[in-house]
């Protein structure tokens, strides 16, 4: 039943997303709908997302703020229900994860939140908030064996915080007594207490200053070599999607965009909206170059733009995109777009500067 | 050399609380010329926005300067009484914050907002004030401005609302604008744009800027010179790719390579261990020493002030050694 083998093959999929979509429902209240005549109003946070996880790979989402990035993953570990498709984890559909048939794939799937200032109650000691999942699920040992032996479960605690740079005399701290960078690790560590195969990352750096941030992101690496876990990261700064993923998916007003590997996206991307994304990273080896910024912003997720969501802000759209929703294509090397222009053809060959080279 | 716009000797800034005296500014000092952009960089508490407060006179009691100076155009500013410094506010230096929304009034229209601030600073009749706020949304890339000078800044995108305070900061033509974060609410594409549009109007109005910013990235394209705080301090400060390329102080070095970069690849991101001291227990010599790789005696007995090398100056006493830190780039130092 352990599937957590770190010499697992590379193309095994571990996490199976097919359509997915999450609507919510921000309608006016009944009686204003009733006397003022107000329409109901959905809110497509996600609207058909498909994409495959390989076991032991870091797969990167990037988006604008409201693109839907941090929706996919509240729906991957079940925080939210899907609307619509389905979402498997190691071949177990995630709707399972409120069941208690659910409560193996619960220990696999495990979620680090961006600010760990609100992830960690602040009335509980260290040793507890680490230990919580322990309690929760029992003692999961190297071969998948479960025993609730409190003094083993005390002697976990101490392994995890010093697999993740702190130490055992932490355990009867608070978490106020800690800075930002080591509360996202006593954040690692808690999620790592079950042994989970799957880590799901929304912005876990963003809190953080840049030095901090080089620690747990030197620290998430070594644990994903070590443990052979796979990561899905949100970020919105491209520069540490590029540090860590070994895929990158592109979201934009909920759907991706582009999805390829990292070389590929940083290097050849192809749709519009990711190279205006590459664009408008300020990076420091662009010290006094100038730069084009592209006009528009992102549309109101309550009523985007019909056709291709991105053509108002498109310097290659044409009437086709303004009527036509682009559907998703594999093209060569199994990267996806959804992008008519690039479908027909049309699009010009990169410059030398969206290069960044 | 043109003499500078504004320049700060040796600011100290402390506050005063029940279990003795915190001191949150120390020695800084630093200069901003005409039509100049100085980037502030530095981790949170590291003392770069108090810098632009004290600078401002916005400092909240019970913080106060308690020595050093601060000079514009040769004049003292620092002890000005509360209505002559309101005076030099928006007039003399403006100011543009890192939340759009609460640097505006939601209550009141941007126009009614824009017009009173042009009337406080300028003699000018409210049509023709109107007129000039007009004016100035368009200069910042608003379209219809004359429609949307009548709105409410909730009807504004984060984006737009920060046009409008940048329209607000430059109203009145001061020297001086200190932009506090000014990117740091905003998406990456919209990043770009106000980026964009502060580098045009400073350079249209001859306008200096002090920005503040934790993004290295912004300080590369936008800056002239760089300052970089460590702890109430300031670490290293010279023009910006020397700062970038060749970093003097090792607080500098670890910096650098430690922000992953979009131009090439490393296994692992060069690391500072441990985080910045808390002030109320700031090491003694350097404080940088109990986390330099570098340090030697020296550095835990001795505070080291800024000393010239090359074009920067850095507080460190590698560089007073001559063997200073940064022989190697800082893509280099990744291990």
């Amino acid at each position: 039943m352990n599937a957590r083998a770190p010499a697992a093959p590379a193309d095994k999929v571990l996490v199976e997303v097919r359509d997915a979509a999450r609507y919510f429902d921000v309608s006016p209240p009944l009686l204003n709908r009733l006397l003022e005549g107000k329409p109901r109003l959905l809110l497509k946070a996600v609207d058909g997302v498909s994409f495959d996880i390989r076991q032991g790979e870091t797969l990167g989402l990037v988006g604008e703020s409201g693109c839907g990035k941090s929706t996919v993953a509240r729906l991957l570990v079940g925080l939210y229900t899907a609307t619509r498709g389905t979402i498997r984890i190691a071949g177990s559909p995630v709707a399972m994860l409120a069941t208690t048939a659910g409560r193996d794939l619960r220990r696999r799937v495990q979620m680090i939140f961006q600010d760990p200032y609100a992830s960690l109650n602040p009335r509980w000691r260290v040793g507890r908030i680490v230990a919580e999942p322990l309690d929760v699920h029992g003692l999961i040992g190297e071969d998948g064996s479960v025993s609730r032996d409190s003094g083993r479960i005390a002697a976990r605690v101490d392994e995890l915080l010093a697999q993740v740079g702190l130490s055992p005399a932490d355990r009867p701290k608070y978490p106020h007594q800690f800075s930002g960078g080591q509360r996202q690790r006593i954040s690692i560590a808690r999620a790592l207490a079950t042994r989970p195969d799957f880590l799901v990352c929304d912005e876990p750096t963003s809190a953080l200053d840049v030095s901090v941030q080089a620690q747990v992101l030197n620290l998430m690496k070594d644990l994903q070599q070590r443990l052979g876990l796979t990561y899905l990261f949100i970020s919105h700064n491209l520069a540490v999607v590029r540090h860590v993923a070994d895929r990158v998916g592109v979201m934009y007003c909920g759907r991706i965009v582009e999805m390829a590997d990292k070389a590929t996206i940083f290097r050849e991307a192809r749709h519009p909206y990711t190279r205006m994304l590459l664009e408008a990273i300020p990076d420091i080896e662009m010290t006094g170059k100038g730069r084009v910024p592209v006009a528009g912003e992102v549309p109101n997720p309550l009523a985007p733009p019909p056709g291709c969501a991105f053509h108002p802000r498109c310097p290659h759209a044409n009437e086709r995109c303004k009527v036509e929703l682009p559907v998703a294509r594999v093209i060569a090397g199994g990267a996806i777009i959804a992008c008519h222009a690039d479908e027909e053809g049309r699009l010009p060959a990169l410059s030398a500067e969206v290069l960044l080279d | 050399m043109t003499p500078p716009l504004l320049e700060v000797k040796h600011l100290r800034v402390e506050f005063a609380q029940r279990r003795g005296t915190l001191r949150a500014l120390d020695d800084v000092s630093f200069t901003i010329a005409p039509g100049e952009v100085l980037g502030v960089v530095g981790e949170s508490g590291a003392g770069k926005s108090l810098t632009g407060a004290a600078i401002i006179g916005l400092l909240e009691p019970p913080g106060r300067v308690s020595a050093g100076e601060i000079l514009l155009n040769g004049r003292r500013i620092d002890n000005l009484p509360d209505e002559a410094m309101r005076r030099v506010r928006g007039r003399e230096i403006g100011a543009i914050f890192q939340d759009p929304l609460t640097s505006l009034n939601p209550v009141y229209t941007i126009g009614r907002q824009l017009i009173e601030t042009i009337q406080t600073h300028l003699n000018l009749s409210h049509a023709a004030a109107r007129r000039r706020a007009i004016e100035l949304l368009q200069s910042t890339g608003i379209t219809a401005a004359t429609e949307r000078i009548d709105h409410y800044p909730h009807q504004f995108s984060g984006g737009m609302r920060q046009r409008v305070v940048i329209a607000l900061a430059l109203a009145a033509e001061p020297k001086l604008v200190i932009a506090d974060e000014p990117t740091t609410a905003l998406d990456v594409s919209i990043q770009a744009q106000i980026i964009a549009l502060i580098k045009r109007l400073c350079r249209e109005h001859g306008t200096a800027v002090m920005l503040v910013t934790h993004d290295m990235g912004v300080i590369a394209e936008t800056a002239d010179r760089v300052a970089v705080m460590y702890a109430g301090r300031i670490a290293e400060i010279g023009p910006v790719s020397d700062v970038i390329h060749r970093p003097q102080h090792p607080y500098t070095r670890g910096l650098m390579g430690s922000i992953p970069s979009m131009a090439h690849d490393v296994e692992r991101l060069a690391q500072i261990d441990g985080s910045m001291p808390r002030l109320t227990s700031i090491p003694s010599g350097c404080a940088f020493n109990p986390r330099c790789p570098d340090r030697f005696d020296r550095c835990t007995r001795e505070r080291p002030d800024l000393m010239r090398v090359a074009a920067s100056e850095a507080a460190c006493w590698l560089v007073e050694q001559g063997t200073p830190a940064g022989a190697e780039t800082a893509a280099e130092v990744a291990p």
